[in-house]
């Protein structure tokens, strides 16, 4: 790949051809390993799990082709419906409670005042634990013996006895939600809070002169200017949330009754703790589907505004 | 003068709404984090008791991370697979960006804009569903269980943002400035090295922090493509623990763990945060 001194003497168009030729392979050589990488751990995998759906496909003995049996099995599959629902139950309730936290902190952490910056990388913070770390740190909180909630609402008052918040539905979904809220309303605010920095403050300055209460210009100006960042905050939030596991497996083991199992938990179990992967594969093409739709069908609606 | 004192105790009472709202909002970001740093360094019997107060009523023991270094193989083993994991990912990250990003931003070559594309989409695939496959292709590979095999699927999971990272600080250097060093007749090779390295270094420790609060954190991937005890990372280790597979749940021990998962992460942050940032916005501003 050294550029060698060329003669004098060649002429300039031939030299020209074999330079771009070797740019060009420079190039390709370049973007090789990145190509090779993508190409065995992704294309190859993608194409391999459509493959492997149309099978009956064991861990252990030889996959046997079955077309779309694995398909027309999980439309009977209720627990992988009940498990679909519920992600998208959890997506919705998570995402407007992230942007109910996420909007006013961007709008706070906006401001620059003496301080902000300190306030603004607190509520950050949770952002770069892991999943894993702040699941397994709410996994104490919410333990009924040596956790902080039950204990509190207890001594408030609030409960007769300590009770066990994650043998109830309704307590421990609220409460992952809570969880989730926690950790990533920071990064949802700094995406937000980009948006709001590409506002003009004239445009808002203008209008202020014109009248226009705090809500109208939120309403008129703020919300409108953001919409792009706003698709992008949205997808990221759904996008993760239909595919959230760790929360649910390492916190709440999918229970009460099976009833925090998400989507991925169930492929997740299917593949790895049955070992049905062909059946687990056909499982995964469907949640691919979805949010694949989902993400097109958001960028759709929130870049243009005729479309809504 | 009286509309002055006026606005002045208004201006106060706003400075003093401002500030509250940021100390008691930071406060209840911070707090979970704490508390579980602090009950760490309880004595076992004490952080088995509910947290209040959060700090060692009975001064600070370092007992929970002695119960946490007993499990399994050793809580050394697995914070090393944690360790070699996320360095080499790292390492693996930079380099092969290093190299895709210079060939996007500078070179021409057949299919160039359709390949840039493809390895951007990938994030709209999520790897969750094809964990089965790359499961059997590690297997084939004869890499199933081994870390250098996460480290792969790990390099691969983050290339679409450390290529747009890259490509973008390539893209944002002038030209002129490595064609004055070709002209000098320096490789292609030592112009990267020696020119361009140096300038979209910052791009470089962005692709590098993420790469390692990825691959240090991530879990399923790493539940499912290592069944080796031996090799946990620690999200894997600690999860077992959590959910008994070791005996009664320790829940000092637990913290004790959290915050040997969560002190490289937080610190790393604080360090870079600038560069973290700056990859978050990268994407949102485009």
């Amino acid at each position: 790949m050294t550029s060698q001194q060329q003669p004098t003497g060649a002429q300039p168009v031939r030299r020209r051809n074999s330079r771009s030729r070797r740019n060009q392979l420079a190039g390709l050589l370049f973007v090789a390993p990145a190509l090779a990488l993508v190409l065995i751990f992704f294309v190859i995998p993608l194409g391999m799990a459509f493959w492997m759906s149309l099978h009956n496909w064991p861990l252990l003995g030889k996959p046997r082709f079955i077309w779309f049996d694995n398909y027309s099995r999980l439309l009977q599959d209720t627990q992988f419906w009940i498990s679909l629902r519920f992600t998208v139950y959890y997506t919705v309730i998570v995402t407007i409670a992230i942007f109910a936290v996420a909007f006013p902190l961007a709008l706070y952490a906006e401001r620059s005042r003496p301080l902000t910056k300190l306030y603004r990388t607190a509520f950050f913070l949770p952002v770069v634990v892991g999943f894993g770390s702040a699941s397994l740190l709410w996994a104490w909180l919410l333990d009924v013996d040596s956790g902080l909630f039950s204990y509190v609402f207890a001594h408030l008052g609030l409960t007769d006895k300590r009770i066990n918040l994650l043998a109830d539905f309704d307590t421990t979904f609220w409460s992952i939600v809570v969880m989730v809220v926690w950790k990533t309303a920071g990064f949802n605010m700094i995406i937000l809070l980009t948006g709001l920095q590409g506002i003009s403050t004239e445009v808002q300055e203008a209008a202020r002169m014109d009248g226009a209460s705090s809500w109208q210009r939120f309403r008129r100006i703020t919300l409108p200017l953001m919409r792009r960042t706003i698709a992008l905050a949205l997808i990221l939030s759904v996008a993760g949330s239909m595919l959230a596991f760790d929360q649910f497996y390492i916190i709440a083991d999918g229970g009460p009754q099976n009833r925090t199992v998400t989507a991925v938990y169930w492929i997740f179990s299917q593949s790895f703790m049955s070992f049905r992967l062909g059946y687990g594969a056909a499982l995964s093409m469907v949640l691919l589907v979805i949010l694949v739709v989902i993400s097109v069908v958001q960028l759709r609606l929130l870049r243009n505004p005729e479309g809504v | 003068m009286a509309g002055s004192r006026k606005s002045s105790v208004r201006g106060l009472f706003a400075d003093v709404r401002y500030h509250g709202f940021g100390i008691i909002a930071g406060l209840l970001f911070l707090a979970p984090l704490v508390w579980s740093v602090l009950v760490s360094f309880k004595p076992s019997v004490e952080a088995r008791q509910p947290p209040l107060p959060p700090w060692p009523v009975d001064g600070f023991s370092v007992q929970s991370y002695d119960n946490l270094a007993q499990y399994g193989a050793g809580i050394w083993t697995y914070t090393g697979n944690s360790l070699m994991v996320s360095a080499a990912t790292v390492v693996a990250s930079v380099i092969v960006s290093l190299f895709a990003g210079y060939g996007f931003s500078r070179f021409r070559f057949p299919f160039k804009n359709a390949l840039f594309v493809l390895i951007i989409s990938t994030v709209m695939i999520p790897f969750q569903s094809i964990l089965t496959p790359l499961f059997l292709i590690l297997t084939k590979l004869g890499l199933q269980n081994t870390l250098t095999g996460i480290v792969l699927v790990y390099v691969t999971l983050q290339l679409p943002f450390s290529i747009f990272m890259m490509r973008n600080a390539f893209d944002a250097v002038p030209k002129e400035i490595e064609d004055a060093a070709r002209v000098d007749g320096a490789s292609v090779l030592r112009v990267l090295y020696r020119i361009m390295l140096p300038l979209v270094l910052p791009g470089v420790v962005t692709v590098a922090i993420f790469a390692f609060l990825a691959s240090w954190n991530e879990f399923l991937a790493a539940l499912i493509l290592l069944t080796d005890q031996k090799k946990y990372t620690l999200p894997v280790l600690m999860a077992a623990v959590r959910s008994g597979q070791f005996g009664t749940i320790d829940w000092g021990a637990v913290q004790s763990g959290v915050t040997l998962m969560m002190a490289p992460c937080l610190i790393l942050f604080l360090l870079l945060q600038r560069y973290y940032i700056r990859g978050l916005t990268a994407g949102a501003v485009k």
